[in-house]
């Protein structure tokens, strides 16, 4: 916000319109996450946010990572967070006032002041990546995708593949674990699936 | 590649008049063709069983539909008492505004020169283009699974908790076989997917994506979007034996007109952007006439096909189990079109590596068969596919057992 008022004599006013409408819905959504008491309200609301920040990525000429932004964050993570609160039951308001952890405020406080002078730190250098974030398209197209399947192809390839690798490791284990603690596990306890499971085995 | 001619120029008032007016005509075209699409649907149906279906409203009973939408315009709008009321309401519209965005990145003809300005017949053309049509099926997963939660009821959360693990499912699948077309195009943008089409092979064989890329991509496209849309037979979702109406047995006058209007516009969205992807979109030959027109008619000929399909699949098969539905997704769609899109990239490089890497493919597919068939025989463990499928179905009595603990 500093950075767009210091310099809003060079900025287009369709872009500066656009820019603090996504704004606006970036951070009312992010205000929203917290107000909200019910925690499907503070999910609905966080997709807001994630609205907004496609909407800078396309104005940033980034379709790619506006595109990517919305199926990842919206599409599978807010849904994630959403199943797990409709599945475990916490979709209620939430009925104690008593903070579980008493430095949980001041805590908050530092660490959003850090992450803001962090990102501020990271628009006004350079010493981070060597170049200057840029508002502008990179390479000389619209082309997004070529520009980042030779970065990540090329350039940071290794990278790439370990979090590839990591990624898989993460969803071996996850089938693994799910997977042992369903053997058995129920299937005297829950009279309710204890009948689906004997169809299952009949069937087979 | 892949900007929209119409913004290239300076943005003048004719180009945001021109962007309107597409739009509206976008929005018009599309809901007369739902209102057709479902008159369309239950005169088929009818034929396919032996009745007659809608006959009373209008020729052939083709205002049944308009007649429908304003009975239930004046039907009382029932709210449960136990619902979560701004979500309940609001659930209705995040089904909807996806399933008509989809349809905006849809080239729905040529290209035309009007006032100087040259106009693509597609609301839009953004750069991301496919990505978009990804995006927004990810989107429209939260309209049925809040208008379930909502709903504060057993059934329809049973609805919504299976809608949304049946559409994240495939849209691994359906997000696979979109990449083969975009790595055979070397473009997200859908007007270039359809640019890339045009021609004929031995100037008989059209230059389309089902026979370029295979049909396996199309196919697995095929079902993946019919679960998508949870069509039969993939309609789990509001299987009425077992749910009575799904996500959405609470809701009722308008909101529930909604929920059709969207289920019936994804469903021509979806035979739209089948068409764009793999059937060449407008390409087709020119018979004589304005040139603008054929392209269109093209296109309409080609939708109006996948929407005869859809119906007839629907009277057609019975509706599967879910832990089948779960094990296509899975087991089968998502290898095949995995495999297929390493064997399009291989061919892109050269056809000889293609050509190797198919072998590889057949000798690990037998290997990994057989070994499947051996694991099978050896053990009789539940596999981990059937167990999620009960899991979903268990989790809202473990949720009623807690409430009944408090």
């Amino acid at each position: 916000m500093i950075y767009g008022a210091i310099s809003i004599a060079g900025i287009a006013k369709p872009d500066l319109i656009t820019f603090l409408a996504a704004a606006l819905l970036v951070v009312g959504g992010a205000f929203g996450v917290i107000i909200f008491r019910n925690p499907v309200h503070s999910a609905l609301s966080l997709i807001t946010t994630m609205f907004g920040i496609a909407v800078l990525f396309i104005e940033q000429q980034a379709q790619f990572l506006a595109a990517v932004q919305i199926i990842v964050y919206a599409g599978a993570i807010v849904v994630l967070f959403l199943f797990v609160i409709m599945l475990l039951g916490v979709d209620r308001k939430e009925a104690f006032k008593a903070e579980t952890l008493k430095a949980q405020r001041p805590l908050a406080l530092a660490v959003g002041i850090i992450a803001l002078g962090e990102v501020l730190l990271l628009a006004r250098t350079t010493w981070a990546t060597g170049a200057k974030s840029s508002n502008a398209p990179v390479g000389n197209s619209y082309d997004n995708v070529t520009v980042i399947a030779r970065a990540v192809f090329s350039t940071y390839l290794l990278p790439f593949e370990a979090t590839a690798v990591l990624l898989v490791i993460a969803v071996i284990s996850g089938v693994y674990l799910a997977k042992r603690v369903q053997l058995g596990a129920d299937v005297e306890r829950d009279p309710g699936t204890a009948n689906l499971r004997d169809n299952e085995v009949i069937e087979r | 590649m892949g900007v929209d001619p119409l913004f290239l120029g300076p943005i003048s008032i004719g180009t945001v008049i021109i962007a309107i007016v597409k739009v509206l005509v976008a929005f018009g075209a599309l809901m007369v063709s739902v209102m057709l699409m479902i008159w369309f649907e239950r005169k088929l149906i009818s034929d396919m069983q032996n009745r007659i279906g809608p006959n009373r409203a209008g020729p052939f009973g083709i205002l049944q539909t308009l007649a429908d939408g304003i009975k239930l315009f004046f039907k009382e709008d029932l709210i449960p008492g136990k619902s979560e009321r701004f979500v309940f309401k609001l659930a209705p519209y995040l089904t909807l505004v996806p399933a008509f965005l989809i349809f905006t990145i849809v080239p729905i003809g040529g290209v035309v020169h009007l006032f100087g300005h040259t106009v693509e017949l597609q609301v839009a053309d953004p750069p991301m283009g496919i990505l978009f049509l990804l995006a927004m099926s990810s989107v429209s997963v939260y309209g049925v699974m809040l208008a379930g939660w909502s709903s504060g009821s057993k059934y329809p959360l049973l609805g919504a908790v299976r809608a949304s693990a049946q559409m994240i499912s495939y849209e691994a699948a359906m997000g696979l076989s979109v990449a083969s077309v975009v790595l055979i195009t070397g473009s997200l943008g859908t007007r270039d997917i359809v640019t890339s089409q045009a021609g004929a092979f031995f100037g008989i064989f059209p230059k389309w994506n089902l026979i370029r890329l295979g049909i396996v991509p199309f196919l697995v496209f095929l079902v993946a979007i019919t679960a998508e849309l949870n069509r039969p037979p993939f309609d789990l979702v509001e299987a009425e034996q077992e749910l009575v109406g799904g996500f959405h047995t609470e809701y009722s006058s308008i909101r529930f007109a909604l929920f059709f209007l969207a289920e019936f516009m994804n469903t021509i969205t979806m035979s739209a952007v089948i068409v764009t992807l793999f059937l060449g979109g407008p390409d087709g030959p020119n018979l004589g006439g304005p040139a603008f027109v054929w392209p269109i008619l093209w296109f309409l000929i080609k939708t109006g096909a996948f929407l005869f399909f859809y119906v007839w699949v629907r009277a057609a098969l019975p509706r599967v189990r879910y832990d089948q539905l779960m094990d296509l997704g899975w087991k089968v769609l998502i290898p095949v079109s995995l495999g297929w899109l390493l064997l399009v990239g291989a061919m892109q490089v050269s056809k000889i590596y293609g050509f190797a890497l198919f072998a590889a493919f057949i000798v690990a597919g037998a290997l990994m068969y057989r070994a499947i068939i051996i694991g099978r025989s050896q053990s009789s463990e539940l596999d981990i596919i059937t167990s999620f499928g009960s899991d979903a179905q268990r989790s809202p009595k473990t949720h009623t057992s807690r409430e009944r603990n408090r």
